[in-house]
């Protein structure tokens, strides 16, 4: 496919057109031998993003969410890379599933599906899973997540023995002996009655890798901070050269706690929504370099998983189509930080960090890229979105940002109609 | 006047003035159950559920007695366990009930706000009679309708309530419910059942048993269950009993004409010795009275909004 985009405003720096064919960006050719020409009339032009932390919950949990309806979901929020956690049924604990699933994303096209194998098999956080010949078969790094990498001891061999394969590795932090509750501990938790899982249940195990890395002298990767006092943990082990990356989500520097009183599982995942203190100290995180990534951490569940009494319903909520205009709308739009600085935490961080090698908008690279309108307010419907979670709790929020446009390869993968 | 909303979820959706109103209409309702008659007709023709998925024994049976002395067709409905593992989800089982002309749905259930999440969708009101941690409005409003027997005025009154704290939806319904009418609460209880940032709903937190009762001019205890023991949050009977109970020492530190309430059932010689339960103090009896007389209130006044409807 011969592809022109017309008038873009290419990364919020310059005007100009963009040229593809053969699925790389290319040098200008005549519009008549173009197979299309998209005019994006001065719209927002970002290489193709990346989340590495997204459930597509195929195989197994295809009630929930499979890899088309994900990858299309995907696409729909600009992305044309994502990372797909291992906690499926069965779990991504061998190479025959990673395969699999490589093969099923190629299949539907709608997206790059890069598979995180299990650090542990079955995630039961025992024995190591095969993680070198999953490395073989197509995994991009380790996590148990969903849980914590369960104890401190076998934390120790999965990053040494993951280092051998240069593997890296994705934590969830959460300390289980102190967790159990469904939303935050703090006045809100304590005045509706729910019970409370405290912020030192992230901090106490975001310490623990930090310290288990820095003895080792090897890479860890915090998944979904949340809290204060870990954002201050991780900027410190940076600045004495621990090899510690992060990554948070939008939901942590757009929601409180507060939101929880009305029993809505909506605002109900994990990590829990903190307080203001722990929005300001993520967005400060975001800022000054200590996150390096953001992610969706995109958990598409049933109705009947969520609309359901508030400590019982699952954790989680879907992000991938509302990720952008998000981070848009709360941290560019209000000169927080410069869109240069969001296209790192959304695509080059991230490919970085998995050595994806993504990101590229020279000429010849692959042609992976996304269309947004940052200049028309829009109001985000969760009856239009393409995933099969309706567990958002941005339905009806205005936003700026909305995707107009994604190709992946030099195909079009998402289109706006009309 | 009357009541604002369709539902009685909790004390956080009642103003000050709707809590006198159900006070004041809970002391008439009072004369009747003390009356040789126990008649009325003002639920006649009117149907109630109670559904509970806790066990029960006063307040389901004050509820029950409460409409049948109005003169309602009544019917119960008792289950156990979560409804998830139940096989029918709570809203189905509500809508069911709904579905079946039921005016008014009193609901216990072992989740915190699974009342505030059926409501919506039912043309019944739907009355909590205690969910999980949060909310046991009309254990609030017999334990303020006892005190309103005994002082005109809440405002500046101090009241005492020791215990778990953490596990109690009856502190949280009487602390938010005090604090609206203006008295003071002062709680006290182990700090492993001591939730974080409690004094934000208006609380005192008191450094002991008799720091709590000292100048209180009522004083609650609350049911410790015994089996909290085993999750560590307090290392045995006897200990709870020597540093946490309401002694008589506590109960001396508090205004001479202090009186003692506790929610019932009592755990004698764990948050209470027998001789206190038993003094002279003690209007734990007369609670259970008045938990009858407000439930015909509040029947009675949100079956009246209904039919203004």
């Amino acid at each position: 496919m011969r592809l022109i985009l017309k008038n873009c405003n290419y990364l919020g720096k310059e005007q100009r057109d963009i040229y593809i064919a053969d699925g790389k960006f290319s040098e200008k050719y005549p519009d008549d031998q173009a197979d299309r020409i998209i005019d994006v009339k001065g719209a927002l032009v970002t290489p193709g993003l990346i989340d590495m932390h997204v459930h597509l919950r195929e195989p197994g949990l295809e009630y929930k969410e499979d890899i088309a309806s994900g990858t299309r979901a995907a696409a729909r929020g600009g992305f044309t890379g994502v990372c797909c956690m291992p906690n499926t049924d069965p779990v991504v604990d061998n190479p025959a599933i990673v395969a699999s699933i490589i093969k099923r994303a190629e299949e539907v096209g709608n997206c790059r599906v890069y598979p995180i194998g299990a650090a542990s098999k079955g995630l039961k956080g025992e024995e190591l899973s095969e993680i070198g010949l999953m490395k073989e078969a197509g995994i991009v790094a380790v996590s148990d997540d969903g849980k914590p990498i369960s104890t401190a001891g076998f934390m120790r061999k999965v990053l040494e023995y993951c280092s051998d394969f240069d593997v890296p590795v994705l934590n969830h932090c959460e300390d289980k002996s102190l967790s159990g509750g469904a939303m935050n501990e703090g006045p809100v938790s304590t005045s509706i009655g729910i019970r409370g899982i405290p912020s030192a249940s992230e901090d106490v195990m975001i310490a623990r890798d930090i310290i288990i890395a820095e003895y080792l002298g090897l890479p860890v990767h915090l998944c979904h901070v949340s809290t204060k006092s870990g954002m201050r943990m991780i900027r410190d082990a940076k600045a004495r050269g621990v090899k510690v990356t992060c990554e948070t989500c939008p939901h942590y520097f757009t929601l409180t706690d507060d939101y929880c009183v009305d029993y809505s599982a909506n605002y109900k995942m994990h990590p829990p929504l903190g307080t203001r203190e722990d929005v300001e100290a993520v967005i400060e995180a975001i800022i000054d370099g200590t996150v390096d990534t953001i992610v969706t951490d995109h958990a598409p569940h049933h109705q009947d998983e969520k609309e359901i009494e508030f400590s019982l319903a699952l954790n989680g909520i879907v992000g991938l189509e509302s990720s952008f205009a998000l981070c848009y709308t709360y941290l560019v739009k209000t000169g927080k930080i410069t869109l240069d600085r969001l296209m790192d935490l959304m695509c080059h961080n991230p490919s970085d960090i998995l050595k994806l090698g993504r990101g590229g908008m020279e000429i010849g690279d692959d042609a992976d890229l996304a269309v947004f309108d940052i200049e028309n307010e829009f109001t985000f419907d969760k009856n239009k979105m393409l995933t099969k979670g309706r567990n958002t709790p941005y339905d009806g929020w205005k936003l700026y940002g909305e995707t107009l446009y994604t190709v992946m390869g030099g195909n079009i993968t998402y289109e706006k109609l009309c | 006047m009357g009541l604002k909303n369709k539902d009685l979820l909790g004390m956080k959706q009642l103003t000050a003035e709707e809590i006198m109103e159900i006070l004041d209409t809970a002391k008439m309702m009072k004369m009747v159950i003390e009356s040789g008659n126990k008649k009325t007709t003002h639920l006649q023709g009117k149907s109630i559920v109670t559904l509970f998925y806790e066990n029960s024994t006063r307040t389901r049976l004050s509820f029950e007695l409460a409409s049948k002395y109005m003169g309602s067709a009544s019917a119960n409905i008792s289950t156990s366990g979560s409804s998830v593992n139940k096989g029918e989800s709570l809203l189905d089982t509500a809508r069911t009930i709904d579905m079946m002309g039921t005016d008014i749905i009193i609901m216990r259930h072992n989740q915190s706000g699974a009342p505030h999440f059926i409501a919506p969708y039912l043309n019944a009101s739907v009355v909590n009679a205690g969910d999980g941690m949060n909310e046991h409005p009309t254990q609030a409003l017999l334990d303020m309708l006892t005190m309103y027997e005994r002082f005109d005025s809440f405002e500046g009154k101090k009241i005492a309530i020791c215990g778990d704290i953490y596990h109690s939806r009856v502190v949280r319904s009487n602390a938010i419910g005090l604090s609206k009418l203006g008295a003071k609460v002062s709680v006290y209880g182990p700090r492993t059942m001591m939730p974080i940032g409690i004094e934000e709903m208006g609380v005192t937190v008191a450094d002991s048993v008799i720091d709590c009762c000292r100048d209180a001019d009522a004083v609650m205890g609350l049911r410790v269950q015994l089996e909290r023991q085993k999750s560590s949050l307090f290392p045995s009977v006897s200990e709870y009993a020597k540093f946490y109970a309401i002694t008589k020492e506590a109960l001396a530190a508090a205004k001479p004409d202090a009186f003692l309430m506790h929610p019932g059932p009592c755990n004698h010689g764990v948050e209470l010795p027998t001789e206190v339960y038993d003094c002279d103090q003690s209007v734990i009896n007369q609670q259970v009275t008045n938990g009858v007389a407000v439930r015909m209130a509040v029947l009675y006044l949100l079956m009246a909004r209904r039919n203004e409807l």
